[in-house]
């Protein structure tokens, strides 16, 4: 048996082969040709009877041909899997244009996620976070504070009291974070070195008062921290967090009860064309206070003044809020508007970091 | 505090502009909040002569006026009945904007005749109300801006003056401090004793050396004097800073008070019966003040009287029966030095606001009261002549005189800057500090106007603020290690990561205020007497609140009134249960109204209820890494919670979350409309976790065989609680059974009455070998057993 006297058989076969229309009709094929009783197999049978030499030519040439069917059953079965999945996709079709739910409808609030941005921020300068009570004593929100019961100071924090007790005490809900100040150097050693972010309340309501509001208080306490600290800490806050390197920073004396010497703090800022635009400009706008802690602080907190020295800072966590993010009223942020919400919110995932960034 | 720049430069001879004046002053810690620049407004109106006035030919109430004016005649219409040939007016010419109606003035003909301007009335030009008629100049050269002749040409400066800075409400102290910041020199103020023609008649009697409301009152009586209208130049000044002329006496004290920092008051010496008394109003006393109200007095209030009664409440304000008039020739002049604290309490609780008493409660200068005195008498003496007394004085001044060391190192080591020590001693005594040099520093006496020097550090800050702020070095802040340390404690953490868990979940996240009614309080359990306000803002916001869910629930029913009726809110914050700092707790809590999610061509928002809060509870307490899978579910809940739907999820006897319907009366009593769904986590009762030595995971062993599900439905009594079953399931082989979940909970068609039943799916997991037929089915029945007992329920066949 030679390739020429195979030529007949192997044109039979491939013939049969492209003919097949399915996959049964190809299984059909392959069996009667190379099945147990198929053409093929039936003609490798007779090899046995051949002479030595002709058996291993006929043996070489019906492997070749039994190698050739099955390579094109292989092919064809191929282009028929493909003809019977583009048979099924004719028919199966969705309209993509219809809305899916992505969710990420829930907000954070622009006052927790200012707070977190203060923690980023202040957090890559060592400070660490505390908290205090928002019913306070007199003591802790005052006189600790070097703001004696006469002091006009006193007079212009309209204070809310609490109902009088028998023994004649009254609470107070705290005017400013700082009675903060107050209960972290009476428990902890210096050095020192916090923000409180946090609650404050005083009786005053009107277009840009709340009566309840947020601050945050900075503490710093050890043996050498002075007012070029104070300087650079601030201004890098500033920059940090309004996300300006160039932001002017200014610091002008002032005056509070519980710091010595005093310092406000304004950033610059432009009000051509009546908008407000924070950065270089030709106006400055006031957004904190600060200053050297008052010795009488100290000692009022057990800490002696002439070993230990520091500074202290306070701002409002809402006017911060409005002017980097451009919020108009101070009274939108307690009233739940969800459409306010929605607008000034933030993402859940939104984490604030100074490493990734303090927004998307 | 209000001044001008004119009065500023009668104490302080300088050369420097406006602005360097107003950015000096910012820089010393006298913010400047305003310059009212009057001039410059007014520039392009100025002096023009009416060279006549003719009837206009069409309209009789108008005139035709042929002006002069530096640009030459202009014909003007003008409607003024008071526009009259040879008058000087004010003239607005075409192109200016009139400064009330900010409307630009153009060439225009009225009633057929050209009008090429306008003369001008007060009214127009924004200094008053009056549009009767044009201003009507008394003198003026033509073309020269008429702000000058009206004495509007002086910028006036509206300065912010801290609480201690007393010496600053007069324009004298805020020449002293421009000075020693180089800005010029002070000029000399001329207090000599104007000698007294005759002893002083009146008596003053103290109530005693030891009475501080009253430690010292100089007085001196002024006789054969005018009284009428004051110089033209002190009507400007006290009309620029906003007061109003009244009379040359009364005009000197309201001057002197500004400018000297002087309170005075000035009795008519003709209206006052006897000798003066310093004392305490006595019960039922009253006083008819000078601002025209009366006011019922009792011994907190210092009082000047005399023998028919109250004359003065000192330090605050004087009386209408002995105040000065037109016709007064004779008056008794007060300096005094009333006690700071006394006299504010007495200017709070009866009400009344004045500049004396400003000055009083901030301090004053306890030697300026005597040169007051000089300083009136000349001023009356020159204005409205007369003869005056010696002066008498009761009681004396105050020790006031005290030194302080000054470190020289402290404006560095401090301040953060090095100032040269001659430096530090120029700025201190261009101040009017006495300085003395010592070993290492300074000793240092402040003057008598600055009661708030009290120790080293206000030194350093006079140093510092005059040395300039901007020159303190910027100092990077370092950290004590090269990383920071975790900022937020354990409590914080996990409040932020329940935040941002509740956000992701879908909720928005809401800040509401810490008060709320005391009605809604009652209904959370709060309302106590010693968490009521007493000086609320309204009435509806008196109780500090004893939960968080009464603000929301509100909130939400105010965002369903705006038609956002599918909704979910939620708020991390503080709950009050009594004024200890103990009693305040950190809670989540949240509320949902209407429907899980909005309406969807797939599957929708199903009404919300209380399955949907306790997910939200239940992810909160997750979040916060509280053991949610060995947490105990029981009915006992707040009463503001619907009692047959809610829950509370615990640790034994510890509560650490509530959720639920709202009680449908609490809702109603909240003004809610809508069914609510709500949740309270409190965050403060999750159990910190214990302290362990590594941070690793215990070793994840992985089962090489396939785990098999298997389903299972049992019939129970309806009122089984679903729990127990699972708990029973999940019991059968503690470390076969991995997972037990409940798919399907059925009542009605086909189940007895009074049963249901409970579908699960249960996994087990083969650990050591593929489980065999014989294996899996004697699982099976001893689950099945093991439910069954537990439960009372059958296997559903």
């Amino acid at each position: 048996m030679t390739e020429q006297e195979l030529d007949p058989l192997r044109k039979e076969i491939l013939g049969q082969v492209s003919k097949a229309e399915s996959r049964d009709q190809l299984e059909q094929v392959r069996v009667s040709a190379l099945g147990r009783k198929g053409q093929v197999t039936q003609l490798m049978k007779t090899l046995g009877t051949l002479e030595a030499e002709a058996r291993r030519a006929a043996g070489a040439a019906l492997n070749r041909l039994k190698d050739e069917v099955e390579a094109a059953i292989t092919a064809a079965a191929d282009k028929l899997m493909h003809k019977d999945i583009e048979r099924r996709l004719a028919g199966e079709r969705v309209d993509v244009t219809l809305p899916v739910e992505i969710g990420g409808e829930g907000r954070v609030h622009p006052i927790s996620q200012t707070t977190d941005e203060l923690t980023a921020i202040f957090g890559e300068m060592g400070f660490k976070i505390a908290e205090g009570p928002h019913i306070e004593d007199d003591f802790y929100n005052f006189t600790a504070l070097n703001i004696p019961p006469e002091h006009p100071a006193r007079q212009e924090m309209d204070t809310f009291y609490l109902t009088e007790k028998r023994d004649g005490s009254r609470k107070v809900l705290r005017t400013h974070t700082s009675p903060v100040q107050i209960r972290t150097m009476l428990a902890e050693k210096p050095p020192i070195r916090i923000i409180v972010p946090g609650r404050t309340f005083r009786s005053d309501h009107d277009a840009t008062h709340s009566p309840m509001f947020h601050q945050v208080e900075g503490l710093v306490i050890d043996r050498s921290t002075h007012m070029g600290h104070l300087k650079g800490c601030l201004i890098e806050f500033c920059r940090a967090f309004f996300e300006m390197d160039d932001l002017p920073v200014r610091f002008r004396p002032s005056y509070f009860p519980f710091t010595e010497p005093s310092a406000e703090v304004d950033i610059g800022c432009s009000r051509e064309g009546g908008g407000l635009k924070i950065g270089p400009g030709a106006d400055w706008l006031e957004i904190l206070g600060s200053g050297m802690v008052h010795p009488k602080v100290l000692e009022n907190c057990n800490i002696d003044p002439a070993i230990y020295q520091g500074f202290a800072f306070g701002m409002g966590i809402e006017r911060i809020a409005m002017l980097k993010y451009g919020i108009p009223d101070l009274r939108a942020f307690y009233e739940s508007d969800l459409r306010w919400l929605r607008h000034y919110g933030f993402q859940s995932l939104e984490v604030p970091s100074m490493v990734a960034g303090l927004q998307r | 505090m209000k001044l001008t720049l004119g009065w500023l430069k009668t104490h302080l001879a300088t050369t420097a502009s406006l602005e360097e004046i107003v950015r000096t002053l910012v820089m010393l810690g006298l913010e400047v909040e305003s310059v009212e620049d009057r001039a410059k407004d007014l520039a392009p109106f100025t002096v023009a002569r009416v060279i006549s006035a003719e009837p206009h030919p069409q309209a009789d109430r108008l005139k035709v006026c042929r002006v002069q004016t530096t640009q030459g005649e202009v014909q003007v219409v003008c409607g003024a009945p008071n526009a009259r040939t040879g008058m000087l007016g004010v003239f607005a010419p075409v192109g200016s904007v009139i400064p009330r109606t900010k409307l630009l003035l153009k060439e225009t003909q009225i009633r057929g005749v050209a009008s090429r301007g306008m003369l001008c009335s007060e009214y127009e030009m924004g200094l008053s109300e009056d549009h009767e008629g044009i201003i009507d100049l008394p003198q003026g050269e033509i073309g020269q801006p008429f702000a000058a002749v009206l004495g509007l040409d002086d910028p006036v400066l509206d300065v912010k003056v801290t609480p201690n800075r007393a010496d600053c409400l007069g324009v004298r102290g805020i020449a002293r401090d421009l000075a020693a910041a180089g800005l010029g020199t002070l000029r000399p103020l001329d207090t000599s004793p104007v000698p007294g023609k005759f002893p002083a008649p009146t008596a003053v009697h103290l109530a005693g050396p030891d009475d501080k409301a009253c430690l010292l009152y100089v007085s001196r009586l002024i006789r054969g004097l005018k009284n009428g209208p004051s110089p033209r130049w002190m009507q400007d000044r006290l009309k620029a800073i906003g007061l109003r002329p009244i009379s040359a006496l009364v005009d000197i004290t309201n001057f002197l008070t500004f400018d000297a920092n002087r309170p005075l008051h000035a009795f008519d010496f003709g209206k006052l019966k006897g000798d003066l008394a310093v004392r305490g109003a006595r019960p039922g006393e009253m006083i008819l003040a000078l601002n025209g109200k009366s006011y019922e007095l009792d011994s907190e209030v210092t009082v000047i009287a005399d023998n028919d009664g109250v004359q003065g409440l000192g330090g605050v304000i004087g009386s209408e029966t002995s105040g000065c008039t037109e016709t007064t020739t004779s008056v008794l002049l007060e300096a005094a030095l009333f006690d700071p604290v006394r006299t504010a309490s007495t200017g709070r609780r009866l009400g009344i606001q004045s500049d004396a008493r400003y000055r009083f409660e901030r301090g004053l200068d306890p030697e300026m009261a005597v040169p007051g005195v000089e300083l009136a008498t000349r001023l009356i003496l020159e204005i409205c002549g007369g003869e005056p007394s010696e002066v008498a004085i009761a009681g004396a001044v105050p020790t006031w005189q005290r030194h302080y060391f000054l470190r020289s190192e402290r404006a560095h080591t401090l301040g953060g800057v090095e100032v040269p020590a001659d430096e530090q001693q120029r700025i201190l005594e261009t101040l009017g500090f006495g300085v003395s040099t010592r070993e290492g520093g300074f000793s240092v006496a402040p003057p008598s106007w600055r009661p708030d020097i009290v120790g080293e550090a206000d030194l350093v800050e006079e140093v510092l603020r005059v040395h300039g702020y901007d020159n303190i070095p910027v100092v990077p802040m370092t950290r004590d290690t090269p990383l920071p340390r975790q900022a937020l404690s354990l409590g914080q953490r996990r409040a932020a990561i329940v935040r941002r868990a509740l956000a992701a979940r879908g909720l928005v996240e809401a800040v509401t205020f810490s008060f709320l009614p005391k009605a809604q309080a009652e209904l959370f359990g709060g309302g106590a007497k010693e968490l009521t306000l007493v000086n609320p803002i309204s009435a509806d916001l008196d109780v500090m609140r004893p939960s968080l869910l009464p603000n929301l629930a509100t909130a939400a029913q105010k965002n369903l009134d705006r038609g956002l009726g599918d909704l979910a809110l939620f708020e991390l914050g503080p709950q009050y249960k009594d004024d200890t700092p103990e009693g305040q707790s950190s809670v989540a809590a949240g509320v949902r109204m209407g429907a899980t999610g909005p309406r969807y061509w797939r599957d929708g928002g199903r009404p919300v209820d209380a399955f949907i809060a306790k997910a939200d509870a239940l992810s909160a307490l997750a979040a916060a890494g509280a053991p949610v899978e060995n947490l105990q579910i029981s009915k006992d809940v707040p009463a503001w919670y619907h009692p047959g739907r809610s829950g509370t999820l615990r640790l034994g006897a510890n509560a650490l979350a509530h959720f639920g319907e709202l009680h449908p009366g609490v809702q109603q009593a909240l003004g809610a409309k809508q069914a609510i769904a709500a949740f309270e986590v409190h965050l403060d009762a999750v159990p910190v976790p214990r302290a362990r030595p590594t941070k690793a995971r215990s070793l994840l062993q992985l089962s090489p065989y396939q785990p098999v599900q298997r389903d299972f439905a049992f019939v129970v009594d309806k009122d089984l609680a679903a729990e127990t079953l699972l708990k029973a399931a999940r019991n059968a082989d503690k470390t076969l059974v991995t997972g037990v979940r409940l798919f399907d909970v059925y009542e009605g068609k086909g189940l007895p009455e009074g049963k249901k039943s409970l579908a699960i799916e249960v996994t087990l997991q083969p650990q050591d070998a593929t489980l065999t037929d014989a294996a899996l089915e004697g699982l099976s029945k001893k689950l099945v057993e093991q439910v069954e007992k537990a439960t009372g329920g059958m296997l559903r066949s």
